[in-house]
C-alpha cells in the first residue's frame, strides 16, 4: 500500500521535463515536493493521478500500474484526491452540491448518504455555514477548502495538493494550511508541492528538492531544509527564504 | 392628412391574422430546432481532424452569416429546382431560416466551448468522472449558459426572418396572411401596422420569458 | 444542370445589369449606415448619459425598431409616405427605414462602448489635468472605439445584407436585378450563385476584417 514512482521520464514535445525521477510515498507519510517553478513539481503530480500520461517509467498505487492501458483511471482517481492552484470550483454548483456531485455520480451513493458525507466533510474544512452558497460568492481561501472537501469526500486513501497556497491573497494562506496541516494530523497520505518552506519543513516526513526535472535531494526537513548538501538546493532556499 | 383610416376591417381580420402567427412561430420553433442540432454538427465538424469535414463546416458558416437571408431562402426555393428539388414555399422558408440559425449558432457554440476552461474539464476527472459523464455534469451546463443569451437572440430574429416567407409566395404565415387582406382591400398600412403589434408583442414575449427562464436557471 | 452552365443564355450583359444592382445595394447600404451612424452616436451618447426619464422613452420606440421584420416596416412606410404627403421615392424609402433600424442597433452599441470606460479611468485622466474635452478625445474616444468598432463593422454588414429586402417596395437592387435575369432566362441556379457570389465577396473580407480586430484588440485586454 504506496505510491511507489519509478525512473519516470515526461516530455512536452521537444522539452523533457521530467528526466527520471523516483521516489516512494509510504501509508500515512507527508511529502513535500519543493523546488523552483518550472522544474517539474506539478507535472509530476499530474503523472501520478493519470492525468498527465508519461514517456517512460513507471507510477504505481498500490501496486496498480497508473499508465498501463488495461488501467480503469476513472476508478484509480477515487483513491487518489488532488487540488489543484487554480481551485477550479464548479461555478454552476452551490457549495454543497460541488462536495455532493462525485460521490453520487461517480460512486453511486444514494443523494441523503451523499449529502451527509458532503456536509461532514465540509464541516471538517470550517465550511459548514456556506453549504447553499454558489462558489462565486466565497474568497479564494474559502473556495480552496472546498476543493479539499470535494477531494475528501470520495474518501481517498492519498491526497495531492498543486501548489494549493500559490494563488492565495496572503492573509488567506494561513485557513489552507491550517486544513492541511489537520489531514496530517489524521495520518493522510500525501504529496505537497509547496512554495511555503516553512510549512513543509512542520509537516513533512520528508522534503523532496526538484531541480530541472529531477530529485536533487530527499530526506527529513531538518536534513533537506536544516542542512543542504547539494549547493543548488543551498541557492533555492537562499532565494526563497 | 387626407387619409381616413380604417381599423375595423383590420381588427374583424385579427383572428385570420393570430391563425398566421400560430405558423409563424411554428416556422421559428422548427428553425430554431433543428438550426441548433445543425449546429451542433456544425461545430463538432470545423474541429474534426478531416479537412473535408472542415471545409464543409466552415462553408456552410460562412454563405449563412455573408450573404442576405432572403438569398438563403431564394436558394431553397428557386436554386434547388436546378438539382430536379422542387419544394413548397414552407419547406424553402424553414430550410432557409434553418440554413441561415444553423451557421450563427455554430459559431455561438464554438465561442462557448472555448468559454468554459479546460480545467473544469481536468477538476470533473481528478474526481474519477468519465470524460462523457465530466461533459454533461460539468461542461455542458455552463456552456448552456454562456450559450442561452445568443440563442433567444437568434430566436427573435428567426421569427422576424419568417416574415420573407411571403417573398416565395408562402400566404399562411402572419405576414402572407396580412398581404392576402392587404391584396384584397388595399388598406395596407392598417392591416401591416396590426401585423406589426403582433409581431412586435411576440418578440416581446419570447425575450420576457427568456429572461425569465434564465432567472429561475441561473442562480449563480 | 451542368449543361445549362456551359450552354448559358447568361450573357455579359446581365452580369452588367447585376453588378449595378449591386451598386444599388451598396448606395442604399451607405446612406443607411452613414445616417443610422449619426443618429446612433447621439442617441447612444444621450442613452448612455441622460436620467431614465428620457433614456427610457428612447430605449423604448428603438426597441420597436428591433422586434418588428424589417420588411413590415418597409412596407408600412412605403404606405405612410403618400398619406402625409410626401413624394419620395422607393429608393429614398429604403433609404431612411434602414437608416432608422441601423441607428437602433448602433444607438445600443454607442452605449455599450460609452459605458465601457470605467469612471476611474476618467478621473485618472482628469487628474493628470486633462481637460473635460481632452478626456474625451484622449480616453474615452479610443477605448469606447476599441468596444464599438468590431460590433459597428458586424452591424454595417447586417444592414448591408438587409438591403436585399427593398426589392420588396420597388427598388431594383441586386437580388432583384438577379430575380429578372431569372425570370427571362430560366437558370435560377446560375443566376443566384452569382448573386451570392457578389454578395459574398462584398461581406466576407469586411467581417475578416472586423474578426481580426476584435482578436487583436482583445489579446491585449
Amino acid at each position: 500500500m504506496s505510491i511507489e514512482i519509478n525512473d519516470v521520464h515526461k516530455s512536452f514535445g521537444p522539452l523533457e521535463v521530467i528526466k527520471g525521477v523516483s521516489m516512494t510515498v509510504a501509508p500515512g507519510e507527508v511529502v513535500s515536493v519543493i523546488g523552483g517553478s518550472g522544474s517539474g513539481k506539478s507535472t509530476l503530480l499530474m503523472c501520478v493521478n493519470g492525468l498527465e500520461p508519461i514517456n517512460s517509467g513507471r507510477v504505481l498505487i498500490d501496486g496498480t500500474d497508473v499508465h498501463d492501458r488495461r488501467t480503469d483511471l476513472n476508478k484509480l482517481r477515487r483513491r487518489i484526491g488532488i487540488v489543484f492552484q487554480q481551485w477550479n470550483a464548479f461555478p454552476h454548483l452551490t457549495v454543497l452540491e460541488n462536495v455532493m456531485l462525485a460521490p453520487r455520480k461517480v460512486l453511486g451513493k444514494p443523494k441523503a448518504e451523499a449529502e451527509a458525507i458532503a456536509v461532514e466533510k465540509l464541516t471538517h474544512v470550517g465550511l459548514a455555514e456556506k453549504l447553499k452558497v454558489y462558489p462565486s460568492k466565497l474568497s479564494g481561501g474559502q473556495q480552496q477548502r472546498m476543493a479539499i472537501a470535494r477531494a475528501l469526500a470520495m474518501s481517498p486513501h492519498y491526497m495531492l495538493f498543486d501548489e494549493v497556497t500559490s494563488a492565495l491573497d496572503p492573509q488567506l494562506v494561513g485557513e489552507v494550511l491550517d486544513t492541511l496541516r489537520l489531514l496530517s494530523s489524521e495520518g493522510m497520505t500525501m504529496i505537497v508541492v509547496t512554495h511555503e518552506i516553512a510549512f513543509a519543513r512542520e509537516v513533512s516526513n520528508r522534503v523532496a528538492f526538484f531541480h530541472q526535472g529531477r530529485i536533487h535531494e530527499i530526506g527529513p526537513p531538518s536534513q533537506v531544509i536544516g542542512n543542504p548538501q547539494k549547493p543548488e538546493t543551498v541557492a533555492f532556499l537562499k532565494s526563497v527564504l | 392628412m387626407k387619409y381616413t383610416f380604417h381599423w375595423l376591417p383590420a381588427l374583424r381580420a385579427l383572428p385570420d391574422m393570430l391563425w398566421g402567427a400560430l405558423v409563424t412561430l411554428e416556422v421559428a420553433v422548427l428553425s430554431m430546432l433543428l438550426g441548433v442540432v445543425f449546429a451542433v454538427l456544425l461545430a463538432l465538424a470545423s474541429q474534426s481532424r478531416i479537412w473535408i469535414l472542415r471545409a464543409f463546416a466552415t462553408s456552410w458558416v460562412e454563405l449563412a452569416r455573408n450573404t442576405p437571408a432572403l438569398f438563403q431562402i431564394y436558394m431553397a426555393y428557386f436554386g434547388l429546382g436546378s438539382f430536379g428539388i422542387y419544394i413548397d414555399s414552407f419547406p424553402a422558408l424553414l430550410a432557409g431560416i434553418t440554413f441561415n440559425n444553423a451557421g450563427y449558432l455554430a459559431e455561438t457554440f464554438r465561442g462557448g466551448m472555448r468559454a468554459v476552461p479546460d480545467t473544469q474539464m481536468r477538476a470533473a476527472r481528478s474526481l474519477g468522472m468519465g470524460q462523457i459523464q465530466a461533459f454533461r455534469l460539468i461542461v455542458l451546463p455552463q456552456l448552456f449558459r454562456v450559450v442561452y443569451y445568443p440563442m433567444t437572440n437568434q430566436m427573435v430574429w428567426a421569427i422576424l426572418m419568417t416574415s420573407l416567407g411571403v417573398v416565395v409566395g408562402l400566404n399562411n404565415d402572419l405576414t402572407g396572411v396580412t398581404q392576402e387582406l392587404n391584396v384584397r382591400s388595399f388598406r395596407t398600412f392598417e392591416y401591416f401596422a396590426l401585423a406589426a403589434v403582433i409581431y412586435y408583442l411576440i418578440a416581446k414575449t419570447v425575450t420576457l420569458s427568456a429572461r425569465l427562464i434564465a432567472w429561475r436557471l441561473f442562480r449563480y | 444542370m451542368f449543361s445549362s452552365l456551359i450552354d448559358t443564355s447568361f450573357s455579359l450583359n446581365d452580369l452588367w445589369f447585376m453588378l449595378k444592382g449591386a451598386g444599388v445595394t451598396l448606395a442604399v447600404t451607405f446612406w443607411a449606415v452613414l445616417a443610422g451612424t449619426l443618429l446612433g452616436l447621439v442617441l447612444g451618447v444621450v442613452r448612455a448619459t441622460a436620467p431614465w426619464w428620457v433614456n427610457a422613452p428612447i430605449g423604448f420606440v428603438l426597441d420597436i425598431f428591433r422586434s418588428v421584420p424589417l420588411l413590415i416596416q418597409l412596407v408600412l412606410a412605403n404606405a405612410f409616405k403618400p398619406m402625409i404627403g410626401l413624394n419620395w421615392s422607393s429608393f429614398t424609402v429604403g433609404c431612411v427605414v434602414l437608416a432608422l433600424y441601423m441607428s437602433a442597433y448602433c444607438t445600443e452599441i454607442v452605449r455599450g462602448g460609452f459605458l465601457a470606460v470605467p469612471a476611474t479611468t476618467r478621473r485618472a485622466a482628469r487628474s493628470l489635468g486633462m481637460s473635460w474635452s481632452q478626456d474625451l478625445t484622449e480616453i474615452v474616444f479610443p477605448i469606447a472605439l476599441r468596444v464599438a468598432l468590431p460590433s459597428w463593422i458586424g452591424l454595417t454588414l447586417g444592414v448591408m445584407k438587409d438591403t436585399a429586402m427593398v426589392w420588396w417596395i420597388g427598388v431594383v437592387e441586386l437580388l432583384r436585378s438577379s430575380q429578372v435575369i431569372v425570370t427571362r432566362i430560366q437558370e435560377p441556379l446560375l443566376v443566384l450563385s452569382i448573386a451570392g457570389l457578389i454578395y459574398f465577396l462584398m461581406s466576407f473580407p469586411i467581417a475578416r476584417l472586423g474578426a481580426r480586430l476584435e482578436r487583436r484588440w482583445h489579446e491585449n485586454d
